[in-house]
């Protein structure tokens, strides 16, 4: 790649408004095999054409595509199973109990392709076959229109579903469609996918129990990071669980939440009365 | 060193196979057949199993239902590694004992993956 480094600069400055993704030194490199894809899709060639295209004021859906196509797409079925364990032997029983009828709201925040988003549903399906009085709905958001569409349709390649799912699951779970495995109607009925843009403001009257954000927001700045985990713990119930990724933490926000012991990741909100306490 | 059996008819997927396990600091035995690993497991039972179904002398799924019917109380994880790939054959693995189930083709990642799940690395 032999980019304009005005379009580069420009693209930088999309790609930071659009997703709070930040373009270093460390992540530049990211742009040639994540556009090249989409580039070629659009008729431009290469990269370099189309970082120049952007720049000279490409439209809407284009600068969407590519500031979506920017964002990392890594994800597997029950990645960390340890922390799906968890979620559905004590964090999904134990919200479920304290909720009438068992309705827990769960929010796979950056979900990609959905893999995460379907993980939940099904530890949610395995904690209520395990006798927990639970009622799970999954919302998979992310940025990226072409990512929800695939995690939408449910259906996976056998590579894919080879990544961190159990056989047992794969099952139970899935039917097979000619040489792809899809996602089966029982478990369609619990998630529902949508866009959000995590850097826009996504306050809403809908409080969730649950939150995963996981590997999402050590793409941002600091100062992105801290507002998306303060709007977040907003959307999150007052005894709600976060789940950030392995080495995470909402170190951002103080007191707020507390880590669950043995489960890295996984943080309980603190209510004012429990902090009080 | 945990110990893995690598049980195919072919060659070429044994040395496939060994090269990642190995990786994951695996000492790797082979058998090109389910009669021959069952010999090789009497006289030392390893840790792992990676299983191919069909194979000639005795299949896969025979073997592995010998293997859970010998005496002595020990229990290796069996890995099915197989071309089969319809639901009811990995219904059929897991219900006469197998811990995991792996499809052809496959790669580090995905042997990776499902030996993670089958709690042996």
């Amino acid at each position: 790649m032999a980019a304009d480094p005005e379009d580069l600069k420009h693209f930088a400055g999309l790609l930071k408004a659009g997703s709070g993704f930040v373009l270093t030194r460390e992540t530049v490199h990211l742009v040639e095999g994540r556009l090249a894809p989409l580039a070629r899709r659009e008729g431009y060639g290469t990269v370099d054409a189309l970082l120049a295209a952007l720049r000279k004021g490409a439209d809407a859906r284009l600068k969407d595509a590519a500031v979506g196509a920017m964002a990392s797409t890594e994800t597997f079925f029950f990645r960390d199973l340890a922390v799906f364990e968890r979620l559905r032997d004590h964090v999904l029983p134990a919200l479920a109990q304290a909720r009438p009828g068992g309705r827990v709201r769960a929010w796979s925040a950056g979900c990609a392709t959905g893999q995460e988003a379907w993980s939940l549903a099904i530890a949610g399906e395995e904690a209520a076959a395990n006798g927990a009085k639970l009622s799970l709905e999954v919302t998979g958001t992310d940025l990226s229109r072409a990512c929800l569409e695939k995690a939408e349709a449910g259906l996976y390649t056998q590579f894919e579903v080879q990544r961190g799912l159990p056989a047992r699951l794969l099952v139970r779970w899935f039917d097979k469609v000619d040489e792809m495995w899809r996602v089966s109607s029982r478990l369609r009925g619990d998630v529902r996918f949508r866009r959000v843009n995590l850097v826009e403001d996504f306050a809403g009257p809908q409080r969730f129990d649950l939150i995963l954000c996981r590997n999402v927001l050590d793409g941002f700045d600091a100062e992105t990071r801290a507002t998306v985990l303060r709007r977040l713990a907003g959307r999150l119930a007052d005894d709600g669980v976060l789940v950030l990724g392995a080495g995470e933490s909402p170190r951002e926000l103080g007191q707020t939440f507390a880590a669950l012991p043995n489960a890295r990741g996984v943080f309980v909100k603190l209510s004012a009365a429990r902090k009080a306490a | 060193m945990k110990t893995c059996l690598v049980v195919d008819d072919s060659r070429i997927i044994r040395k496939i196979a060994r090269r990642i396990l190995e990786d994951f600091a695996f000492d790797v035995a082979e058998a090109g057949d389910g009669a021959e690993a069952l010999a090789r497991c009497r006289a030392h039972m390893p840790d792992v199993v990676l299983l191919d179904w069909r194979m000639p002398v005795m299949d896969g799924l025979a073997f592995l239902k010998s293997l859970r019917a010998e005496p002595g109380g020990e229990r290796p994880k069996v890995v099915f590694c197989t071309s089969e790939n319809e639901p009811e054959r990995i219904s059929e693995a897991l219900d006469a004992g197998a811990d995991e189930y792996v499809m052809k083709p496959f790669d580090g990642d995905i042997l990776g993956s499902k030996l993670t799940v089958a709690g042996v690395v």
